[in-house]
């Protein structure tokens, strides 16, 4: 193999008393795409915004192409043919494409360069195959082909490295196909890539080596990731087996919850119509479907947000009157919505307020109408110690939690007051293995305490693993539901397409 | 009524017109780039004040009145650098810091001329610009005599709009005001330092708010007195809403509010004498908040507006 095309030595980045680095050594070669994996928090994006010049490395050398260099901020990391790839992207929606790539590039005679600029796009178009339309705003793009303008801007600016932090999580799975193709691509004519996830399969079937990170040091080297196994990789990641979990055969008892007939009207996304479910004392019952479909809908008439237009709902047998969370909440539901920053908790209040705020008037948490910051405290604290949510503290400000831990307190809210039926929409996005696996098991525990669940999710693999029957939504219908014994990836993804419906129509 | 009419509209409304919008339109313009920035500068009245002032002062002690109009522009400029050290490298609390500048520019305004000037029964004036005809240009009817026998200074504010709308829209520098206004981290990852640029624009908005400042006390009014600028710099903060943030739509703003000031100051002097005075002054503004109401509501205002930057958060 080629000298490395970057090289990273003994990189240390502590954040106060956390090591969110320590001693991390890592390569690229010119046409090579390496794996950087880990669970959350485990050091990998600290790693890169190091490499990208956004923290400042406590200790550790960079070398490119054999030379050291100083990287202090993005500006050094391009000129050192550094590009990124962020989670979150950085560009400026109301600006069009064009001007996304043009900005930080000196102009011609005082004027933004825009045929340069036009000439470069069309010829990286040609050679990566990525191409856009440059006077197009960026809000009017998707968000598969934000991240293809990404990828274009690194390299616009001339990247020899490019660096994706978990871009697949953000992209529907017909989307991941074209990233990887272009992504194999570009490492055919000799770019180097860093591939930053904690999915195993993508990492599998992408990389050419891997680093595995653990607590901010390396915990293993993958050097065949094709011929390697998920399981030895997770063992990597987490530092034990991964077992998955089982889900005992139980025979489920009378319905908890029943949707009959609901249409609703006037809602931002698809509207649902004639909705007919139910969900038994001791099941799970999974919704699928592309997203899209009525799922936010669904999620909102359960929950309480949406009255619906027509229909009734039951829960545990008595008929819900007033769809408001607060009846609903009453009437034995838990909910963790699919949004945590927005509807799930308030991100700039201490944690404990959020964990307590569904219940924030009720006699556990306050007296004579007064809060009882006491009990709320205590809440937290024991809540935290039994859900193992990773934070300094119950005062700590809510946003500053991982998405994993803001799941594991979400649940742990909802559970703790033993919720006859729980809905859930997209439990573990964004989450890794083990984070994953704990609010599997949570869920699997309430299903054998004779709870009902609904899962409403997109990752079908998980629905099949979790659920005892999973109904698939297609343009705001039931399109069909499946036993778990009927069920597969192949016969939901035709289901999903509409396919499934006509069929029985006919 | 007839006869009102034909009183009010002739060349020399049109030429008012020109004229009353010219502060407001250097005014809009500086509010526009520090607000496309991402820095909303409240300091806007005070530092018209301070700068009608200083450029006064100025003048009025040299005997220059370009000299005024640059030590306006140059304090201007100072005031808007001020406001950006505490909102952008501080990154305070972009209201506080602007009212607070407001405050302190026109305490300052008062003191130092009551300092350079003492008390006077009658306030000292200055022999202001004059009106420079363009030859030729001037001999076009009605627009002619109404826009091309102006002050220079005019002519500037005509010439401004153009030139912040190239400036802003096809130059690397205006891409980069742009950018640090809608989404500053993606300026930090191009490598654009997020900082500078806003300080650049602030200092920039700032001169403007100078220039305007020294077009009233040496062209408008040709002295300085407490209640020169008179709102004047709030009402710029409402037209830059209502020009959406462009420098054309903000210039029509200024010039659609100063038609409706020429009116109303027309109609007090017109056979409308039983009204009144003071209920022909309101209109203006009552034109902005009906206008606002209606033309603001898909203005969208840069997204990063009123947020500071920093860069190791985490």
């Amino acid at each position: 193999m080629s000298a490395p095309l970057i090289e990273m030595r003994g990189i240390t980045k502590s954040f106060g008393a956390v090591k969110a680095n320590e001693a991390v050594d890592l390569s690229v070669a010119p046409g090579e795409i390496l794996g950087l994996l880990g669970e959350n928090g485990a050091g990998k994006t600290t790693l890169m915004n190091v490499l990208f010049g956004a923290y400042a490395p406590d200790a550790g050398d960079i070398l490119v192409e054999g030379r050291p260099v100083a990287i202090h901020n993005s500006a050094d990391a391009l000129a050192a043919g550094i590009g990124m790839v962020h989670q979150h992207f950085h560009l400026a929606p109301r600006l069009t494409v064009l001007e996304n790539l043009l900005i930080g590039i000196p102009g011609k005679s005082g004027r933004i360069d825009r045929a340069g600029g036009l000439a470069r796009l069309q010829e990286i178009g040609r050679q990566h195959g990525l191409s856009l339309e440059p006077n197009l705003p960026v809000s009017a793009l998707s968000v598969g082909e934000q991240q293809r303008l990404e990828i274009i801007k690194a390299l616009f600016r001339g990247a020899k490295l490019l660096i994706l932090d978990e871009p697949t999580a953000v992209l529907a799975p017909s989307e991941v196909d074209g990233l990887f193709a272009a992504l194999r691509s570009m490492a055919a004519q000799g770019l180097g890539i860093i591939f930053i996830s904690h999915k195993l399969n993508e990492v599998r079937a992408l990389t050419h080596r891997c680093v595995v990170l653990r607590h901010g040091k390396v915990a293993g080297r993958v050097d065949h990731p094709a011929s390697t196994t998920s399981a030895e990789m997770a063992k990597l990641m987490c530092g034990h087996e991964i077992v998955p979990p089982t889900r005992e055969a139980s025979t489920p008892g009378a319905a908890v919850l029943t949707l009959d007939g609901i249409s609703t009207s006037g809602h931002a996304g698809t509207p649902l119509r004639d909705v007919s479910l139910f969900v038994r004392a001791g099941e799970i019952l999974g919704i699928a479907g592309v997203s899209g479909n009525g799922q936010r809908a669904l999620a909102d008439v359960i929950s309480g947000m949406l009255p619906p237009k027509a229909g009734t709902m039951t829960i545990a047998g008595k008929t819900v009157a007033q769809f408001s969370p607060r009846e609903l909440q009453a009437l034995g539901l838990g909910r963790i919505p699919e949004d945590r920053m927005t509807t799930g908790l308030v991100t700039n209040l201490p944690l404990a307020d959020s964990m307590v705020l569904p219940r924030i008037g009720t006699e556990a948490f306050s007296r004579k109408g007064l809060l009882n910051p006491a009990a709320i405290r205590a809440f937290a604290e024991e809540q935290i110690k039994a859900y193992d949510i990773r934070c300094p503290g119950p005062m700590v400000r809510a946003g500053a939690l991982s998405g994993g831990n803001l799941q594991k307190a979400l649940l742990a809210r909802e559970l703790a007051f033993d919720p006859k039926v729980l809905i859930v929409s997209q439990p573990t996005r964004g989450l890794d293995i083990g984070a994953a696996r704990f609010i599997h098991e949570k869920f699997l525990a309430m299903r054998a305490r004779g709870r009902g669940i609904i899962v409403i999710g997109e990752d079908l693999e998980e629905l099949l693993m979790l659920c005892d029957r999973i109904a698939v939504m297609y343009e705001g219908r039931i399109a069909g539901t499946l036993s778990s014994a009927d069920a597969t990836v192949a016969r939901l993804g035709l289901m999903m397409t509409g396919a499934g419906h006509t069929e029985e129509a006919a | 009524m007839s006869a009102v009419f034909e009183q009010i509209f002739q060349v020399g409304f049109l030429a008012a017109i020109i004229r009353i919008a010219t502060p407001l339109a250097f005014a809009t313009l500086g509010e526009m780039f520090s607000e496309r920035a991402g820095v909303l500068n409240l300091g806007i009245e005070g530092i018209m004040l301070l700068c009608a002032m200083a450029g006064f002062t100025a003048a009025s002690l040299s005997g220059s009145l370009w000299l005024g109009v640059l030590v306006a522009v140059l304090v201007g400029a100072l005031m808007g650098a001020l406001h950006a050290l505490f909102t952008v490298a501080l990154g305070l609390s972009q209201h506080v810091c602007g009212i607070g500048v407001t405050l302190f520019c026109s305490g300052l305004a008062y003191f130092l001329y009551r300092l350079i000037f003492g008390q006077q029964s009658v306030p000292p004036s200055i022999d202001g610009f004059k009106p420079v005809p363009i030859p030729l240009l001037t001999d076009i009817p009605i627009l002619g005599p109404a826009v091309f026998n102006q002050f220079t200074l005019v002519y500037l504010a005509i010439i401004a709009v153009p030139l912040a709308a190239f400036v802003l829209y096809r130059t690397p520098w205006g891409l980069s005001v742009r950018m640090v206004g809608e989404n500053p981290r993606a300026a930090d990852s191009a490598g654009v330092s997020v900082i500078a640029t806003r300080f650049q624009a602030v200092i920039l908005g700032g001169a403007l708010m100078g220039l305007a400042g020294a077009f009233l006390t040496m062209a408008q009014f040709n002295a300085f007195t407490f209640g020169v600028v008179s709102g004047r710099g709030w009402v710029a903060i409402a037209l830059v809403v209502f020009g959406r943030w462009d420098p054309w739509r903000s210039a029509g703003a200024a010039l659609l509010f100063a038609f409706v000031d020429a009116l109303q100051l027309r109609m007090q002097a017109s056979g409308l004498g039983h009204i009144p005075y003071e209920a022909f002054l309101m209109l203006p503004f009552i034109f902005t908040i009906v206008a606002m109401a209606f033309m603001s509501r898909n203005a969208v205002a840069p997204s990063a507006l009123l947020k500071p930057f920093r860069r190791e958060e985490r």
